[in-house]
């Protein structure tokens, strides 16, 4: 084995020895948030990297995390069959909103716009059912009672445990993304992003390609909103659904690199960390200054860097590895080589 | 092996082509001549099942094409190359073509139909790492037509293979749609180079502003004085 082969394990075992050996809570707390936040993106990006640009990803994020809980709370259901029931949800309405968006080629921007009244209406039915929900004040999972299981509740107080968990779906959710891009449907999902009718007139079912990986990552990110519901012990509109969510996932995996597997979870580290700073430097003086940063970034990176920090990086290294050696074999060089982090020479560049 | 039957096709309120019956017979090559905007296109998208036929009914070896989607259309064994090649063209070429035998029985012969393609277009084997979009206008029509090839049809449309080509690259074009037929390839093209095309093909079709106006042998229509006139300019 190589150094190259080696490195995912090491950083592995690395990420997984951490709180075992450190437990202090806001280093953990911020990690816990970039996990979550990083699967959330990743899931985002499952479909997104191929056009498929959506902004409605807020609302799949929210039901994920409101029907968990209210089905807790109201119900008595445990999270362990009310996370399956909000992934059903969200799952389904992804079908409800993509069947006739891609059976219409509903595309590009009028997709964008579909998703947007989309993220906006899950927003509008969570704060018009405040008598449930508690609308825009938030709302709360009740705790599990003394003598209860904190396991069946999927409750925890420590942080590591928390850490575990999310490591773990945000390795699943990279797991995912490898998946998919090793697979057929991501060839046919990158003809039919360059052009549907020649796609179509190969052979692929459009539409069907489309749907599933919609459904996929909306049953992803509706995962994330119901882990973080669980984490967080808290949840309102604004910070799982809604429209700002939506655009926060897209601004993240655009900064991070939309078309290489860690560039969501880059994205992630980049805005968490520059909210976090914020946050600390100014505090409450600085409200809302975030967005108005990530404003500003994003237009510079959309312009200047449109295949992200990380995707750019590795852009850089590996013009730099063809320049200094030839590589053998061509394309079975490059198919055999199962990099993840491989920048794809057929990369969108705008 | 392919029949249509007085169809009718078009875009929402506009329509296209009127009462359009011909049929194409296993192993021959057919083409479909006509000025711009007659409805050439439409005619070969109505077949491959990227729009539906308003009117008639399209049989393909028995089967009904008319409510049958575009992607079962190509299992079937009708393959499409699309009008201005439509590659995809941010693809490298052997992406291109593992496209093409994108259908599960082609992808099993993925290898063998590569090597046939190659062997047909050495061209397209010395450039299958390039970028598609980034090669000429000749080459991109060698790897559409490759890409068409790939899922090993019985019928081949090909939508004016000659459009926007170099004079010499065009004579390459025709040179190659008649080693596809002498490979036993049943093919329909659709072509405004008339004179080219009605030297490659057993038999045509001439199609006016929606409707069938004429149809006969090459030999036929090589002869027909209004054919000559209007088309060959002679």
């Amino acid at each position: 084995m190589t150094m190259r082969s080696y490195f995912p394990w090491v950083a592995g075992a690395v990420l997984v020895a951490v709180p075992f050996v450190y437990h202090s809570p806001y280093p953990l707390h911020i990690m816990i948030q970039i996990l979550i936040w990083s699967f959330a993106y990743t899931s985002w990006s499952v479909m997104g990297r191929f056009g498929l640009v959506s902004l409605g990803h807020g609302g799949f994020m929210g039901i994920g995390a409101y029907v968990t809980a209210l089905l807790w709370n109201h119900v008595g259901l445990s999270p362990w069959l009310g996370i399956p029931v909000a992934l059903l949800a969200a799952g389904a309405l992804a079908l409800i909103v993509g069947w006739p968006c891609f059976r219409f080629r509903i595309t590009g921007h009028y997709f964008a716009l579909v998703t947007l009244a989309l993220s906006g209406i899950v927003l509008q039915v969570i704060t018009a059912t405040r008598d449930y929900t508690g609308g825009s004040l938030g709302y709360t999972p009740e705790r599990h009672k003394a003598g209860e299981s904190a396991l069946l509740a999927l409750q925890f107080t420590d942080k590591e445990t928390w850490y575990l968990i999310a490591l773990g779906v945000w390795a699943a959710g990279l797991y995912i993304w490898h998946l998919v891009d090793r697979s057929m449907s991501r060839y046919a999902l990158e003809a039919i992003s360059e052009d549907e009718d020649a796609a179509a007139a190969t052979g692929v079912n459009v539409t069907k390609e489309k749907l599933r990986i919609t459904v996929l990552s909306a049953v992803m990110t509706a995962f994330a909103g119901a882990l973080y519901c669980q984490y967080q012990m808290f949840i309102s509109p604004d910070t799982v659904s809604g429209i700002s969510v939506s655009l926060q996932m897209v601004f993240a995996v655009v900064v991070g690199g939309i078309y290489v597997s860690l560039g969501p979870t880059a994205g992630a580290i980049i805005t968490l960390l520059l909210a976090e700073t914020l946050r600390i430097s100014f505090g409450t003086k600085a409200v809302g200054w975030d967005n108005l940063v990530y404003g500003v970034l994003l237009v510079l990176f959309i312009i200047f860097l449109p295949k992200g920090i990380l995707g750019s990086l590795m852009e850089v290294r590996w013009l730099r590895r063809q320049a200094t050696s030839v590589i053998p074999g061509g394309s079975e060089g490059a198919a055999a080589n199962g990099d993840a982090l491989r920048p794809d020479p057929s990369l969108r560049s705008g | 092996m392919l029949e249509l039957k007085s169809v009718g096709a078009g875009y929402s309120a506009f329509q296209a082509l009127f009462d359009i019956s011909l049929d194409v017979r296993h192993g021959e090559a057919v083409a479909v001549i006509g000025p711009n905007g007659a409805g050439k296109t439409t005619l070969m998208r109505v077949i491959s099942g990227l729009i539906r036929p308003q009117k008639g009914a399209i049989a393909f070896e028995g089967r009904d094409l008319a409510l049958t989607p575009a992607h079962r259309i190509v299992e079937l064994g009708i393959a499409h190359v699309p009008e201005n090649r439509r590659l995809f063209a941010r693809m490298t070429v052997e992406d291109n073509l593992r496209m093409g035998a994108f259908m599960p029985a082609a992808r099993a012969r993925f290898r063998q139909r590569l090597d046939f393609v190659f062997d047909l277009f050495p061209r397209l084997r010395e450039r299958r790492d390039q970028i598609a979009g980034t090669m000429s206008g000749g080459e991109q029509q060698m790897c559409a037509i490759g890409r068409a090839l790939m899922s090993e049809p019985k019928l081949l449309l090909l939508d004016e293979p000659s459009a926007g080509l170099a004079p010499v690259i065009v004579q390459q074009v025709f040179d190659l749609v008649r080693r596809i037929r002498s490979g036993g390839l049943t093919v329909l093209i659709v072509e405004q180079n008339v004179q080219q095309v009605l030297k490659v093909v057993d038999r045509a079709y001439l199609l006016e502003a929606g409707g069938i106006r004429t149809a006969g042998t090459s030999a036929e229509l090589l002869e027909s004085k209004s054919i000559r006139e209007a088309y060959l300019g002679v």
